[in-house]
């Protein structure tokens, strides 16, 4: 189980994005965490994942637990090891290499060469699209095949935990579709996933329970079809009222994203 | 003091004399080719450019000369082995030695500097180059060269009719392929894989479980073992007698080769040294009775070569357009 505890973090020094957040993800389970641009999704995972330090991020406060053993201070090599996984916003596919290259990466925790063949049999048993494209320089694959190899390249270090953020942004309803499908399927076969979503609908119509972020804050969680049903979750998040709103949303976002080298 | 001829004896017909000099532009590429391979390897895995690489790479060829010559090691202990195959050996050893210093520079001198404004870390690598060509030259004694020894003789050449080939130039070329090689299945590997992606997006490999880190070390070991592989053919017969201050020089002049490559391009570093290479001793030989264009014309043709390609593509032959920062 994953364990966040009252966390807080900040940017820069000064700027604070999570103010207390605290959620969990029982083993095996979906869990959904919702929100508008700009929550604070995107730095939870980082903060989970140990990736606050390439954007100058810092946890001032709260835990957080990964099997009962503190992560917060592990670097990201060693959270992948341990079990948790992240397909990152955007794709972030390596676009100069193929397919299976990409895959490769995935993979570079294996503990051997027999489990890295045997996740990527299963990998290519569940996205036949990758299975025709294997040697196929990544970038020119389309954004529903990339939004694939993504999840498939998180899948070949075989985590325990797989966290997505956003794997639905960009893709046509049919692709959004089948990213539900696939992600049913992993957490079948046992991995425990954390779903980042602003398609709320798609979200909580697989996860078992679901947060929803204001500002650095859970401002509401619950089962998912508690939170279906919530008035002010319908209004906000699902858009069952004046189109539009949603839109403007989206033009908050992007704050300029700068790379650092970890020491 | 021996003389030593700098480039191979021309005789024979027109078109003999061109296949010697296509050989000895081929040896010359292949130095540069070493040089600028470690170049771009450093550039391409951590965004740096670095300007240190022509002080490592004498620091390296006066490390070969310190092993091979002053204590004979390992060929004190395999004296009946060939003097080529001892020298091969101490070579080994002092490529492993600079490739440890490469790392040591790295995480001592870079990796504090990341996310520091990118001039501030080329500054930092000028401020290496002095210091490490200071400390070497300190070694080598002004004006002085130290030698190397002569792994492939002085003289030793093949004539072939009226073509010369050199052991050395056939050695250089040798050893620039096996490298290539090498270096083109170090990258499909594991590792070799890991180094890409960690240069195409740094946080997307983080999140995958390489460390970045160990990733820019390795970069540096690689790019000094490059260095040190080009400063030994500058540094031996028949190119030079030894270690002085001109080999850290040497290194810098495989700069236009990397920016006709395109400063990212592994390929375009092999290219564009090859090209390097080839125009200087073309040069050297066919525009020498030029006396308007000066003594010594061959040294700025480099130059002119990678002025040529940028006008007409402005990132080299192989760069990635949009070069992306750190
Ligand atoms: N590297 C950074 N430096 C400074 N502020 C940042 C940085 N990264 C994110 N922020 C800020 O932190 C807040 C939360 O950003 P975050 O990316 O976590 O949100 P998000 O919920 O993932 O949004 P989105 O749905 O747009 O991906 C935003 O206000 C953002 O501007
Ligand atoms: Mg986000």
């Amino acid at each position: 189980m994953l364990e966040v505890a009252n966390l807080e973090v900040v940017y820069n020094d000064v700027v604070l994005v999570l103010r207390g957040i605290s959620i969990e993800v029982p083993e095996g389970e979906i869990v959904a965490l919702l929100g508008a641009n700009g929550a604070g999704k995107t730095t939870t995972i980082r903060a989970i994942t140990g990736l606050l330090d390439v954007h100058e991020g810092d946890i001032t406060k709260g835990r957080i637990s990964w099997k009962g053993e503190a992560i917060e201070k592990m670097d990201p090599a060693d959270i992948v090891r341990a079990g948790i996984t992240q397909v990152l916003e955007g794709r972030r596919i390596f676009a100069e290499m193929t397919v299976d290259e990409n895959l490769k990466t995935g993979a570079f925790t294996s503990k051997s060469k027999v489990s890295e063949a045997a996740a990527y049999d299963r990998v290519m048993t569940m996205f036949p699209i990758l299975a025709d494209r294997r040697s196929s320089i990544s970038g020119y694959l389309s954004g529903g095949e990339q939004q694939m190899l993504a999840m498939a390249r998180a899948l070949m270090a075989d985590p325990e935990l797989l966290i997505l953020d956003e794997p639905s942004l960009g893709l046509a309803p049919k692709l959004v579709q089948q990213v539900k499908e696939i992600i049913v399927e992993i957490n079948k076969q046992g991995t425990g996933v954390l779903l980042i979503e602003q398609n709320a609908n798609m979200a909580l119509s697989i996860a078992g329970h679901g947060y929803i972020m204001e500002t650095g804050k859970v401002v509401m969680d619950g089962a998912s079809d508690k939170l279906l049903q919530d008035e002010d979750v319908q209004e906000f998040y699902l858009g069952l009222h004046v189109s539009g709103e949603r839109k403007s949303f989206k033009d908050i976002k992007h704050y300029k994203r700068r790379k650092r080298w970890l020491s | 003091m021996l003389s030593v001829p700098l480039v191979a004896q021309v005789g024979g017909t027109p078109l003999e004399t061109l296949i010697t000099k296509t050989i000895d532009g081929l040896a010359l590429g292949a130095i540069y080719a070493l040089l600028a391979l470690g170049f771009v390897i450093i550039f391409k895995a951590t965004q740096v450019l670095t300007f240190a690489h022509g002080a490592v790479s004498a620091m390296g060829a006066y490390l070969v000369s310190y092993f091979a010559i002053t204590l004979n090691i390992p060929g004190r202990w395999i004296p009946d082995l060939p003097v080529t195959l001892q020298f091969t050996l101490s070579a080994v050893i002092a490529i492993v030695v600079a490739a440890g210093i490469g790392m040591a520079l790295e995480r001592v001198f870079i990796r504090p500097m990341i996310g520091e404004p990118l001039f501030s870390i080329v500054m930092i690598t000028i401020g290496l180059d002095i210091v490490i060509r200071t400390i070497v030259g300190d070694y080598i004694g002004q004006g002085n060269t130290v030698v190397t020894g002569a792994p492939w003789g002085f003289l030793s050449q093949w004539k072939i009719g009226g073509v010369i080939i050199q052991h050395a130039q056939v050695a250089t070329i040798i050893v620039a392929i096996v490298t290539v090689a090498v270096l083109m299945w170090f990258f499909k590997s594991r590792i070799g894989i890991a180094m890409r992606a960690t240069a195409f997006d740094q946080e997307a490999a983080m999140a995958q479980g390489i460390s970045a880190g160990r990733i820019f070390s390795l970069a540096w070991a690689i790019g000094a073992a490059l260095a040190v592989l080009g400063g030994i053919f500058a540094a031996v017969p028949p190119r030079a007698l030894g270690v002085s201050a001109g080999t850290a020089f040497f290194a810098l002049r495989a700069f236009p080769a990397i920016v006709i490559g395109g400063l990212d391009s592994i390929k375009g570093a092999v290219v564009g040294g090859f090209i390097v290479g080839m125009a200087e001793v073309m040069a050297g030989h066919y525009l020498s009775s030029v006396t308007a264009l000066g003594i010594g014309f061959n040294t700025v043709v480099p130059y002119l070569v990678m002025m040529a390609v940028l006008l007409v593509r402005p990132h080299g032959l192989y760069g990635t357009v949009e070069i992306r920062r750190v």
